[in-house]
Order: structure tokens, then sequence, then C-alpha cells
């Protein structure tokens, strides 16, 4: 009779599991979800009320930041297809990305030394963007794919796009801290 | 208990009695009670027809201290007793207030974290004197009402840290009030707004108060705002422009820095007086007293004001590009950018803004009582007044929650702008056999550095099952609830035993100080207390009851069997006794008796409406 947290995110919002996910639905979802159980329904309830729409509205929350985000979701795909993460032993081994990321993080480093410091970060940022762009294209194939190897290849995809949102962040708070000082 | 309000089609709902709920805006300068009355939400005013309370409260010897425009006539007087814009020292420390604040009080030692002020009605903390300001509001409320409340929102600026919330909520506490929900001032306004507009869109709330100064961006939907990114800074308002201000006038004037407390009381009076001036006038005639008696007189134009303030302005505005680009927001998405706060009357702040967002900032609300009117309608909806209403407020934790790792570094568990309520649980292991204790530092802000951080609290994990290194695995929840408070708890996994949290806020009080504060306001009989306990515990009750049976009258049937029924209806019929003594304890335990017997019911309720929910929302449906 107990709302069912196991269920997975995509099954409580009544959408297909799948990484491509219809934003617009998943929010509509999201909303109707949360006029239901959010702790404002139960500000003025017992003691009991309150913790059990607390447990719920957080619950709903982390599943739609996990839909929300590509990264997450398709971690959490990987995850409900059996994968297991073990972060802190892996290692990427594939030399034409890490020389690409080195260079990246190169130009970084160097921003403040160009003429337009502010125009070459945007450069930075515009080259990681098309980057995650293409990662997820490939990530999206990979993961609509039945193959075992194809799990193995989508898992090392997304470590890769891990690298990626790093450097995204990276550029995003250099870029803020350029346009602050200004 | 507020059950659930869900009404049929063709049934109808047991008569529904209004619960008297209340808004309140805790403002550095000014305070307002607000309420929703014949579907219309107004400031309540004192016996004068004042609606704005100002926030200072005068303690003196052996009398009740003065609170509002008496205790604001007396400040230039009276400087060491009169307690003006607590607000900036709610949740800090003593290191914190004496490096920006500007004539600070006599600050006393004591064992607390919390710093406590001298004065001639004995020593205060800042939680005491915002309890004083709450006080006054709500005995306003209750006698334009009629009854004690029900309960009350209390606003906070949406970049108010953990420390600065729990201070507000033990405040309100000390106050007598049941707080329903501490509510982001810029929400508050966004309600207010958007429910008179009827908009949709994304809209900026930029809200530049006496002491602190928010920015929001909000996406209003169909009655449900969405906040999708807030950022601020907590210590900077138009007291910041009195003091550039007075600072001005200082060197002008002559007039040293280590200018005693008076002195710099009516600089900051005067500094006050030629701003507001200038909204309207060009040019103001201003008049400053030097120590030795002898009088300066000068000119202050509105350009020399602007020099004054641009650098205050500027720092507003960083915030609004971080919001922006949190939010994920490009300007020309912006529908429209409302001000908010007293200080937004400042021409120039206007100017500035309207040049960053590229168009015409709206002002047509009055920005002193728009928070107040937002947080009465929240009240209004969160004490259960309007069943089946849409308005649905998703807000977000202003600030990144991190943890202290090794070598002084944080790491993050939570990111600023996460919808809450929120929760991460963290694995955390021994390092040493046999360890049965360690400790945990949790600071918020987005530094890389801890002590560039504010630190929360620590927490010391005890009862840890001793086991060889690196064997126990303690897992820790970190909790944030829709006040933006947070609570945590921690397991070991092993063994699944309960490891015991010993709390130590950085900055806020101890449970026990609490208790002893408001064991000492309770001898002191401000009002008559046990005549009062008496009538909150009967409106309690009365709530109970009612919510209950109109519960019932819905769905009893449906979710209960005749023996459930008999029990429940019995318990009810218990507290419906009960209620007619005077006996707050037997009260108190009535309701307690019947929320467990109630316990099952209300869980179906809850799960049939998330049900309901989700329903007619399945995969097929999206497949096809």
């Amino acid at each position: 009779m107990s709302f069912d947290l196991s269920a997975d995110y995509f099954q409580l919002f009544g959408l297909p599991v799948s990484f491509s996910v219809d934003t617009a639905t998943l929010m509509q979802r999201y909303r109707e979800i949360q006029q239901s159980v959010h702790p404002d329904r139960f500000a003025n309830g017992s003691e009991q009320e309150r913790r059990l729409s607390m447990q719920y509205a957080t619950h709903i929350n982390e599943a739609l930041r996990v839909l929300k985000d590509p990264l997450a979701r398709a971690r959490y795909l990987l995850e409900l297809k059996g994968v297991q993460w073990d972060d802190e032993q892996s290692t990427l081994s594939d030399p034409e990305f890490l020389m690409q990321q080195m260079e990246l993080r190169e130009s970084l480093s160097e921003v403040n030394e160009q003429t337009d410091p502010l125009d070459a970060v945007a450069d930075i940022l515009n080259e990681v963007n098309s980057l995650i762009g293409k990662n997820s294209q490939v990530l999206e194939s990979l993961l609509s794919s039945q193959q075992a190897e194809d799990l193995e290849k989508a898992k090392h995809q997304v470590r890769k796009m891990q690298f990626l949102r790093k450097m995204q962040t990276e550029a995003e708070s250099l870029e803020a801290r350029l346009e602050d000082e200004m | 208990m507020a059950l659930l309000q869900i009404s049929e089609p063709g049934k109808t709902q047991a008569p529904h009695q209004r619960q008297l709920a209340v808004g309140i805006d805790l403002g550095t300068t000014n305070s307002l009670v607000a309420t929703v009355r014949s579907g219309l939400a107004e400031p309540l005013a004192d016996d004068e027809g004042r609606h704005l309370l100002p926030s200072v409260v005068r303690y003196v010897h052996n009398a009740e201290p003065i609170v509002g425009q008496s205790a604001k006539d007396a400040a230039p007087r009276d400087p060491m007793n009169t307690i003006v814009s607590v607000k900036r020292l709610m949740g800090r420390g003593i290191d914190d207030i004496r490096k920006n604040e500007f004539g600070a009080y006599e600050f006393v030692a004591n064992d607390s974290v919390v710093p406590r002020i001298h004065t001639a009605g004995g020593d205060v903390s800042a939680i005491e004197v915002s309890a004083e300001i709450l006080r006054t509001l709500r005995k306003r409320a209750e006698k334009t009402l009629g009854d004690v409340l029900t309960g009350a929102v209390i606003t906070v600026p949406a970049y108010f840290d953990d420390a600065q919330r729990q201070a507000t909520k033990d405040a309100a506490k000390l106050a007598g009030l049941n707080v329903l929900r501490l509510l982001n001032e810029p929400t508050a306004a966004a309600v207010a707004y958007g429910l008179d507009k009827k908009s949709e869109g994304i809209i900026v709330i930029y809200d530049l108060g006496g002491g602190t100064f928010d920015v929001s961006i909000l996406r209003l939907n169909r009655g449900v705002f969405e906040v999708m990114a807030t950022a601020g800074d907590s210590a900077l308002g138009g007291d910041d422009m009195d003091m550039a201000i007075a600072r001005w006038f200082m060197r002008q004037a002559g007039i040293s820095d280590d200018a005693d407390h008076a002195q710099i009381r009516r600089l900051m009076y005067e500094a006050r007086r030629a701003k507001e001036a200038l909204t309207d006038a060009e040019q103001v005639m201003v008049e400053v007293q030097r120590m030795d008696g002898t009088i300066w007189q000068g000119e202050l134009t509105r350009s020399g004001m602007n020099d004054l303030i641009d650098a205050l302005i500027k720092k507003t505005i960083s915030p609004c590009r971080r919001a922006l680009r949190d939010a994920g927001i490009s300007l020309e998405e912006v529908e429209a950018v409302v001000m908010v706060g007293g200080s937004t009357r400042v021409p120039r702040v206007r100017e500035k803004v309207e040049a960053f967002f590229q168009q015409p900032v709206l002002v047509d609300i009055d920005p002193d009582k728009v928070v107040a009117v937002g947080a009465a309608i929240q009240a209004d909806v969160l004490a259960g007044n309007k069943p089946g209403d849409e308005m649905l407020l998703l807000d977000v934790i202003p600030l990144s929650l991190g943890l202290e790792t090794m070598g002084g570094l944080t790491e993050k568990l939570i990111n600023r702008n996460t919808t809450i309520p929120v929760a991460r649980a963290q694995e955390f292991t021994t390092y040493k056999d046999g360890q049965t204790a360690m400790s945990i530092h949790v600071v918020q802000g987005e530094r890389e550095m801890v002590q560039d951080c504010r630190s929360l609290a620590k927490f010391s994990l005890r009862d840890i099952p001793p086991m060889v290194a690196g064997a126990a695995r303690i897992r820790v929840t970190f909790q944030v609830d829709a006040d933006g408070l947070l609570s945590v708890t921690a397991q070991e996994q092993t063994s699944g035993i309960q490891s015991s949290i010993q709390v130590k806020p950085s900055y806020g009080l101890e449970d026990q100080e609490i208790e002893q504060m408001l064991r000492d306001s309770m001898q002191h009989a401000r009002d008559d207390m046990q005549s009062r306990k008496i009538r909150e515990q009967q409106v309690e009750a009365e709530r109970v009851i009612e919510a209950l049976n109109a519960a019932l009258a819905s769905d009893g049937e449906q979710y209960l069997d005749s023996q459930e029924r008999e029990q429940i209806d019995h318990a009810l019929s218990e507290l419906v006794n009960v209620n007619k003594s005077n006996d707050v304890d037997k009260i108190k335990s009535a309701i307690k008796d019947l929320e467990k017997t109630c316990a099952a019911y209300v869980e179906r309720r809850m799960n049939s409406s998330i049900k309901d929910a989700m329903s007619g929302h399945n995969v097929e449906e999206f497949e096809s």
C-alpha cells in the first residue's frame, strides 16, 4: 500500500526508459506529482505527514535532477542495466582524447595572457560544449543498443563526458571571474 | 494534522473554518505582518493606523523593551540600548560583526557562540531582539483577528545561510509563533506579483533591502513558482549606502574615525535623510554637528551621492549575472524585472539595473509591502484555507553545502541552486583499528578552502562499532528541508547501528539555550502565559478535528473498514470532549492518541493522492 520508492525514475514520471527524454513532459509530470507530495501541502500537518512528504518530495527532486541532466541520466541508465561504477580505480585509456583534454586545459590556463581573455575563454567553452554535444549523440545510439560491447563503450563514453563536464565547469567559473573583474 | 483536502465532485465538503495564519516580513529596517481576509491579502495596521513597524528595539532598566517607532525616535539619544538593523547580526559570530559593522554595540564575552549585546535591560542576543519584533507583530495580528494564530510564514533573504535561517526560526519560536514555513523574500514577492498579474514566463526579482540583497530568477507556470537560481549578498543594502554617505560627511566635516556611538548614529540618520530626499530632489542641504559642538553645513547633489554609492550598486550586478548563468537563461528570455525592497527607490539603482537587464524595471508594486503580502498568501495556502489551490512554490538552496576534507579543502555535497527538499548521502570509513568516533565538519559556500566558507557545524559521530580500519561504513545523510534547513543523520552500514550525532553549531544556539530563553521569557509573564497556552492548545485541537472531519467526510468509507473507523471515531470524540477542558497536557495527549490511531489512514490517503497524480500517465501512452 505504500508509495513505491524503489520504482525506477522513468516509471515514476511515466516515461519510457530511454536516454532521450521529453523535457516538457518530464517537467509537467514533475509539477503534477509535486503538487500532491510537496511539504507545502502538509505544512500544517502531523509529524508523520510532514516527514513522509519531505521524503517523497526529496525523492521526486532527485529523480528529476537525474533525468534532466544527460550525464547523470546516462550513468543512471547504465546502472539500471547492471553497470557498477568504481570511479576511483577507473582510468581512461584513450590517448587521443586525453591529448585533446590536455590541450584544452593548457589553453584555459593561458587565457589571462590573451589580448581578450573573455573572448578566449568563450572560444574554449564553445569547443567544450560542442564536444559534449557530439558525445551525447554517441551516447544516445550506444544506450539504445542491446549489445554487451556497446554497453562497455557507453561506459567509456560516460567517463569522457565526466572529463568534459569538469572542463566545462572550470571554464564557466573562469568566465564568471573575468566578467566580475570587468 | 491537516489531512489532504481532496474534494470529489458530487460530495459536499464539511463547512470549513478558517485558520488564522499570517505572513511576516522581518526586515532590516522595517517589519510587517499581513493576512488574507475575504480573499484579499493586506498588511495589518497598529492602533495608530501604521503598517510598517520599524525594526528597532530599545531596552530599558526593569521594564518591558520598547519596539517600533518610539524606539526608533529614541535611537540617537540612547544608541547603546537601542538596537537597530538587528537582522544584520542574525546567525553571525562576533568576528563577522566586528569586521563588517560600523558603530556596533557593546558585546559581552560569554560561553555561547551567539554574541550578546550589553544593554540597560540585560544582555541580549540578536535572536531575542528579533523575537521582540516578532512578538509585537504577533500581538498586533491577534488583536486585529481576535484569536491566537495557527501559524505564520516568516520571510528571510534568499541568500541567508543555514545559521541565519536557523536563528530566524529560533526567534519565531521564542516569540510564540508556529512557523509554517521560512519563505525566501524574492519568492514571496514573486507570489504577490505573479498572482496579481497572472503572468507566465521567466521573471527576475531584484530585492535590495536595508541590509540584504537578493536576486532570484523564477519560472511562473500556472500557479507553480519555480525558482531557477538565486544569488545575492546577505550583508549589502541601504544601510551600506548610508554608511558610505556618512563617511563622506565625516571627511567633509573633519570628523575623525573614532567618533563615538551617538555621533555615528546621528551621522547615519542624516545620511539616510539625505539619501531619501535625493530620490526626488537634485540636491539637499546637510548639517552635521562635530564633537566640539560646532556645525558643518554642506550640500550633497544626486550625482555626488551616485559617486558614493556606485561601487555598492555594482556589487549587486555580478550576482545578477551569476544567477542568469546558473539558471541557464539569456537576457532576452527575461519577461519582467520586478524591483523589491526600500532601497530600490534610489533612482541610481533603477538606472543601473535597467542598463544591465536592457529593459525597464517594474516599480508599480509597493516595494515595502509586497514581501509580507506574498508571505500572507502562502500562509493562507499552507494553513489549508484554500483546498484545491494550485499554488506551489519550488525553491532552491542558495549556497552549496560541503564537507571539510584533507588539507582544509571543501568537497561539495549539494550544489547551490538545487531544488529543495534535497538529501545526499555520503559514506565514511574509519582509519584506525577499533575507532569508535569521528568528526565531520559541514560548511556552506562556494570557495575551495574551508576557511573561506562559512562553518555551519561540527558533528561528532559516536558509538561506531569497533572494527578494523576501513571496515566500518558510516552512511551520513544530509537532508535540507523545505525551509532550507539542514539536518544530519548517520548509520553504520554493516551493522545497521544508528550512530549518534552530536551537533556543535558554529554560530547558532544550542537546544538547551533556546529552552532556557523560553523559560526566561515565560517568567517575565509578558502576557497571561497560562491562558494563552490553553487557548493555543485548543486552537490546535480544533484544527485537528476540523481537518479529520473533512477528510473522513470525503473518503473515510473508501479507506477504512468499520473497525478502523470505530477506533478513529472513538479517539476523535475523546479529543472533542477533552478539548472542552482547560488541561493543556490532556488535550496534547488526546491529539497524540488520535494521530496515532490515524497513522495508517493518513498514509493510505497520501499514497492514493500520489497515485492519482501519476495515474493516467503510463508508459504505453507515450510509446504509442
